[in-house]
């Protein structure tokens, strides 16, 4: 039954730095095996979240455990069960890939050869072979990223932190990097990763927690949260504006609710509750007032609209790396 | 589950000297990091050795030939006050090294492992310690090549290089304190720019006795001085009869070239200290 057992179980975890509240009766529990993902706005409080969990902030009030080690009596203990993979690549630039390994390595206490040995095993799994003798400072962003989740490695952890582990990679970079932590969880670490990317925690979570100032505001599978907003969506796309009158009536009548119309979009959209009938439904009643359709179609909302409804803001943007800041700087 | 692949946890020694095993480990294997950076880049380490041997050849050919050192030789009169300069400008190594650590989550990814807490600044303080005793090593032949000489025999002169690395095993808390307090390396700015007034400001380049009496006070108590003035009367300087200031600074520049080190250590140290726990607030 080891599914069952929590890999991170934290209650009513607190952390103030002045005045701001970064943790507010924060709850969490991540079944040992899945990724987690924690999504949310900057500030929000993930990174928080994860360095208290990781041992390197003493939560104010609450307690956490992680891999069955309470975080503010046992912190050694968890250090040995756990890896740690920041916001920035952690590695030493002036160092090959290797150096790099044995030392942390040697720093987790495997012993020399042993380390070596390790270093020599991650840097084949993270396809660094090629690229380990030199400097970790020429590495691409990829690479060296690769190089930050083998160092985060070294002991196999029962739990791997990752702190947006893909904030400021190029696209490919980025698949590489959510392979390897696919690869990983696979092999039955539990992954928990905060992301202000929907789309990443979309591919790469089992269950995500929502956190928004602080605490959890919204918690599931992907598909359970983007079913709270109401589930499926209708959206009929007319060829003529002066049919956008009769599209809306249609769709008004499947769904049983107030449609929305956009005349410039050409479009009409409307949330409804079961998705084949009123597609089919749509389709005849269309097509028996003669509508001419340019597109139709019924689909689940994006991580992002609920994000939105979640929160009441705003994603952030992809192409902007942005940072926790007021967390980095405690 | 890949259990063939999964390396054994470590169990975490639960006596004072298994602990005590396990923290020289981890600041050993932080030294060889540091010495790896060496070896990875010997151009910096070129560049580190090379500095003071161009401030001493600049000051001592260039400013030379209008000094008058009264019972000795400028070039020779300079060599120990760079010693102690080398020693000062070493803050800034140990500033860099532990400010980008902390920039670059180095820092935090050794906090959330299961090493010893120590052994980043005993990592640290090893080897820049065998970097200044290079250094010195580099300084004390060229400064034999320009007329410096050691003049009371071995035992002395051991006792002046002990007050050196004193002076840089000070300036390692000095140095872990601002690294850790600092925004980032880049902030080495400031202590660059810091250092040479402190430099400057004692008996290394020129005997304070020749200043304006307040500056020339300031410039005795100046712990630099203390050391310099020190390893003048240890290595048998001619010029130290003729330049006593008289003072009890002067007089006293062996003592204070112990108090003023420990002074800093017992601030710095605790210092240091606090703000590496406070990371964890």
């Amino acid at each position: 039954m080891t599914e069952q057992r929590a890999a991170v179980d934290a209650a009513g975890l607190r952390k103030t730095y002045g005045a701001t509240a970064a943790l507010d009766g924060l709850d969490l529990r991540v079944p040992a095996g899945t990724v987690h993902g924690l999504l949310g706005p900057n500030g929000a409080g993930k990174t928080t979240c994860v360095r208290v969990l990781a041992t390197l902030a003493r939560p104010d009030a609450g307690r956490a455990a992680v891999a069955g080690h309470d975080v503010v009596r046992a912190p050694e203990l968890v250090r040995t069960r756990i890896g740690l993979v920041g916001q920035y690549a952690a590695v030493d630039e002036v160092l090959t890939g290797r150096q790099n390994l044995v030392m942390f390595g040697r720093l987790h206490h495997l012993g020399a050869r042993r380390a070596r040995r390790r270093a020599d095993e991650l840097l084949e799994r993270f396809r660094l072979a090629d690229a380990a003798d030199r400097p970790a400072g020429k590495y691409s962003g990829g690479m060296r990223r690769r190089l930050d989740l083998a160092a985060g490695m070294i002991l196999a952890p029962a739990v791997l932190f990752l702190d947006e582990p893909t904030t400021g990679l190029d696209p490919r970079s980025r698949i590489e990097v959510w392979d390897a932590v696919r690869a990983l969880a696979g092999g039955g670490t539990t992954v928990v990763l905060t992301t202000q990317y929907l789309e990443e925690a979309d591919r790469l979570a089992d269950a995500v927690s929502v956190i928004d100032r602080g605490r959890v505001i919204a918690e599931g599978s992907p598909d359970r949260l983007k079913s709270r907003l109401g589930g499926d969506h209708l959206r009929i796309v007319v060829e003529d504006p002066g049919a956008l009158g009769a599209a809306a009536a249609i769709a008004a009548r499947v769904s049983g609710a107030e449609p929305e119309v956009d005349a410039d979009a050409l479009t009409v959209g409307a949330p409804v509750p079961d998705r084949v009938a009123a597609l089919t439904g749509a389709v005849r009643a269309l097509d028996e007032a003669g509508v001419r359709v340019a597109d139709i179609g019924v689909r689940r909302p994006t991580l992002d609209e609920v994000f939105l409804h979640l929160t009441g803001g705003p994603a952030a943007q992809q192409d902007e790396p942005a940072h926790d800041d007021e967390e980095v700087s405690a | 589950m890949t259990a063939s692949h999964v390396p054994h946890v470590p169990q975490i020694p639960r006596t004072p000297l298994g602990r005590l095993r396990w923290a020289a480990a981890d600041g050993w294997t932080l030294t060889l990091r540091a010495l790896a950076h060496r070896a990875r880049r010997p151009e910096q380490l070129a560049m580190n050795l090379l500095f003071p041997v161009m401030v001493v050849l600049m000051m001592g050919y260039l400013f030379g030939g209008q000094m008058e050192v009264p019972g000795g030789d400028y070039r020779a009169f300079i060599v120990p006050g760079m010693f102690a300069m080398t020693m000062l400008f070493g803050v800034e190594s140990t500033f860099t090294a532990i400010a980008v650590d902390a920039a670059r989550g180095v820092s935090d990814r050794f906090r959330a492992m299961p090493m010893a807490p120590s052994a980043v600044v005993v990592g640290r303080g090893a080897a820049d310690l065998l970097d200044s005793l290079l250094a010195l090593t580099v300084m004390a032949l060229c400064g034999v090549l320009i007329g410096w000489r050691v003049h009371d025999g071995i035992g002395p002169a051991l006792a002046g290089l002990g007050l050196l690395l004193l002076l840089r095993f000070a300036l390692i808390w000095a140095g872990v304190y601002l690294g850790l307090v600092a925004k980032g390396p880049e902030s080495v700015m400031m202590i660059q720019i810091l250092v040479w007034p402190v430099g400057f400001l004692s008996s290394a380049l020129v005997a304070p006795s020749t200043m304006p009496d307040w500056l020339g006070a300031v410039a005795e108590w100046n712990p630099m001085s203390a050391t310099v003035t020190a390893c003048r009367d240890l290595f048998g300087d001619p010029s130290q009869a003729a330049l006593a200031s008289g003072s009890w600074a002067s007089g006293h520049s062996v003592l204070l070239a112990v108090a003023w080190p420990l002074a800093i250590t017992a601030v710095f140290f605790p210092l240091a200290v606090r703000r590496h726990r406070a990371l964890g607030r």
